[in-house]
């Protein structure tokens, strides 16, 4: 008998275990209910707002949004795909899309009625997969520009006209080096272009470091291979050979890295991803000026008794100016249990009524152009000026941007780039490696 | 547990139909029992046993199965036979990793055994204190994430206090967790400051094994602390510092959680443990054969360490007679 009710409460055990199981998997998807997640949690309240406007709409249809940070946010994207308990919506980022368009796990939205005349230009465009078929809807973009100490800037005689109108090139570094020394102050308070620079014991350094900055160097070195002319890939969508290899890229790497040798930016020992980011060592009163992302603006201004500005891009030997130009997007997973609530709120979020909403709360600049303009206008209220980054959106003669590259395999490339650009960064490899490393990411993507 | 009622069958008397059937229902009593016993046991087992299967068996059995395929985990996997370990053996980031991992183990394994040793020696020849085992035990009770993000904060090269105060004093700051050289020493000695009371403690009971009179005997004799340790302690230790070196050689090979949040691998794969990569390889590239393939030489590796090791400490003998 005792044994039966063992065997009973071990059985009845292991049932409630896989029922569980079970139950987690469908967890929170209902023919009502779509499930969404992002991993900024500065936007949250904006989709909250905007999920209100969407339920008032759809009566009977509920949005359950889940904020994850940023690297837990595709480790469990991930995870879900495999286990069955991924989100019906998710934000989703360029350097993943590939990969997931590889794995066939995104639903097409073709039929969702997106046109690229709707969203800032070239938004639209780059969540097509390689079979012409469209896997997100877009919703915000960002750019990256300069960002410096008002003051230190003043200390070092530097006017915001002359930061804005900075120009470089890979032989000398052009103006924009030489601000840079001169905003970086060692040990005895001596500037890195004056005689007797200290570059060993820097005590302001007038470039913030970003890391190596994998194979995208967004914050890093991207605005300068570009403003050099240089791209990615040998196409802008789904190119097949990365150009790691070129002349061009390389001497603009030697430059950029050389500028840490110089003592102008701090070596690689300084940097760490979870400690030490370009914005804590503004932060901190250890660097001068950083180049970081428009989704940074309210960090940047948060710093308590800094006042901070923003900048252009230099000009680069081309004659223009570049930025990396990133947009995310929302797509619909293929194993949604509510593809239908889905579908009509991933068309709501890409509408200018979600966007301009997402817009009011200065946080991020919406995909469509009324959206942008609600944000511009948000973030003046705030007394931020955010020209810097608006303006290579608005103005194609005088910049160019560019998106982060689109190709397969884009994990592999960035575990391939990472330790290659830190060997050059930190242990100063010479550039030429990257010619055996842009052979090995080409080889996989030829696969 | 056997029942110790029942008579062993040589006692029972030979031949003679009453004899034998005494026997046969000796048996019979015998084997119900035993039955019940048997039934008993499976049912205390069954748990541990699904979970070793479920767990342990299925997953090890799968794993090798998965380092013959191409898979990442979507889509169906595909038989490619010893692909994955020929890339294995020319793939210089194993290599790497494997090499990063060995002088890993070595510097953790090292410092750690003799640290533990030091202190469980103290701990029973010092005092009794529980305060004081507790005290020893405290680091132990943080997460890994937590000390490797403690340290992180500590060691940080421009802004962490542990620099400041190396600055303060004059010298250089040092970059622990961010330079090829200091890095894995960092990683190696943050894991010997959390599990170094843990082993301690492990040592420290093997040490209250040891018979107090043999101590005093040798104190009688004239023997001094040091002369007793060699002579005493350390062999009589021996089967417990292997096992405790066994399992600690074990835990080593498979630091992961330290490095992830300290150092992500870098400064150039210099802190690409084998199970980081293993895991980047699975869960950032979706290349889940090959990191399967990687696991199962992890797992040759260990088995391999784990078999020279008991051999040559003898673990399983005591020199207790």
């Amino acid at each position: 008998m005792r044994l039966r009710t063992l065997t009973a409460l071990a059985g009845a055990l292991a049932l409630s275990l896989v029922s569980g199981c079970a139950n987690g998997g469908a967890a929170g998807s209902s023919a009502n209910t779509v499930t969404y997640w992002l991993w900024d949690a500065n936007q949250l309240p904006a989709y909250q707002a905007c999920a209100k406007g969407f339920e008032k709409e759809n009566p009977g249809l509920k949005v359950k949004i889940t904020q994850l940070g940023w690297s837990d946010y595709w480790t469990k994207l991930t995870a879900g795909f495999i286990a069955g308990t991924q989100p019906d919506v998710f934000t989703d980022h360029i350097q993943y899309f590939g990969q997931f368009a590889d794995l066939k796990v995104l639903e097409p939205l073709d039929d969702l009625g997106i046109e690229d005349s709707d969203y800032q230009p070239g938004l639209a465009a780059n969540w097509i997969g390689q079979d012409g078929h469209r896997y997100g809807a877009p919703k915000d973009w960002d750019t990256v520009a300069f960002f410096y100490n008002e003051k230190m800037a003043k200390d070092a005689g530097l006017t915001a006209d002359q930061l804005n109108n900075l120009a470089w090139n890979p032989k000398d570094g052009g103006t924009f080096e030489k601000a840079v020394a001169h905003l970086t102050i060692d040990r005895n308070g001596r500037r890195g272009d004056e005689p007797g620079f200290d570059k060993n014991n820097v005590k302001v350094y007038g470039l913030a470091s970003n890391g190596g900055g994998f194979g995208d160097g967004q914050t890093q070195w991207s605005n300068f291979a570009a403003s050099a002319g240089w791209s990615y890939l040998d196409k802008p969508r789904w190119g097949t050979k990365y150009q790691y290899d070129s002349k061009t890229f390389q001497s603009v790497i030697q430059w950029y890295f050389g500028l840490a040798k110089k003592g102008y930016m701090p070596p690689l020992s300084d940097y760490n991803v979870q400690s030490n980011q370009a914005n804590t060592q503004v932060a901190a009163g250890k660097a001068a000026a950083a180049f970081d992302g428009a989704w940074m603006i309210s960090t940047y201004a948060g710093f308590k008794g800094l006042d901070m500005k923003t900048a252009l891009t230099p000009v680069g030997p081309t004659g223009k100016r570049a930025t990396m130009m990133n947009g995310l997007a929302d797509s619909i997973t293929k194993a949604s249990k509510n593809k239908e609530g889905a579908r009509k709120w991933v068309a709501y979020l890409a509408s200018d009524e979600c966007q301009t909403v997402v817009g009011r709360y200065g946080v991020v600049f919406p995909a469509t152009p009324a959206g942008t303009r609600a944000a511009v206008a948000a973030y003046d209220k705030k007394g931020l000026d955010v020209s810097a980054f608006t303006e290579p959106v608005a103005d194609k003669k005088r910049f160019r941007t560019f998106s982060y590259p689109i190709a397969g395999y884009s994990a592999d490339m960035t575990a391939l780039m990472a330790p290659a650009m830190e060997d050059i960064y930190g242990n100063g490899k010479p550039v030429s490696s990257l010619d055996e490393t842009n052979d090995q990411i080409n080889l996989i993507l030829g696969q | 547990m056997t029942i110790a009622s029942s008579s062993p069958p040589s006692r029972l008397p030979l031949g003679g139909a009453q004899g034998a059937g005494t026997k046969s229902r000796t048996r019979r009593a015998r084997s119900r029992e035993n039955q019940g016993d048997g039934r008993l046991a499976a049912v205390f087992i069954a748990p541990a046993l699904l979970g070793f299967l479920v767990f342990l068996l299925w997953p090890t059995l799968r794993g090798i199965y998965l380092s013959f395929t191409r898979f990442n985990l979507l889509t169906p996997a595909e038989w490619v036979g010893f692909d994955n370990y020929v890339r294995m053996v020319n793939d210089p980031i194993f290599w790497n990793s494997l090499t990063v991992t060995v002088e890993y183990v070595f510097i953790n394994i090292g410092v750690q055994t003799v640290a533990a040793l030091a202190i469980a020696v103290l701990l029973q020849r010092l005092t009794q204190s529980a305060l004081l085992r507790g005290i020893v035990l405290t680091p132990y009770l943080m997460s890994n994430v937590v000390a490797g993000l403690v340290w992180l904060w500590i060691l940080d090269t421009q802004l962490g206090i542990g620099n400041e105060i190396i600055s303060a004093v004059g010298a250089d700051r040092i970059p622990f967790l961010a330079d090829e050289t200091w890095a894995i020493p960092t990683i190696a000695l943050i894991n010997v400051w959390r599990h170094v009371g843990y082993t301690a403690l492990l040592l420290f009971a093997g040490l209250q094994a040891i018979p107090n009179d043999m101590y005093e005997a040798a104190k009688v004799d004239g023997a001094s602390e040091w002369r007793m340790f060699w002579r005493i302690t350390m062999p009589l230790l021996r089967p417990v510092l292997a096992v405790v070196l066994i399992m600690t050689v074990i835990g080593s090979f498979q630091v992961f959680d330290t490095v992830a949040v300290t150092t992500a691998g870098g400064p150039a794969n210099a802190t690409n443990v084998l199970q980081y990569y293993i895991y980047g390889s699975a869960f950032g590239r979706f290349q889940f054969g090959y990191a399967s393939a990687m696991s199962v030489a992890l797992l040759i590796v260990l088995s391999a360490i784990t078999v020279l090791q008991y051999r040559l400490t003898r673990a399983g003998q005591t020199d207790l007679g």
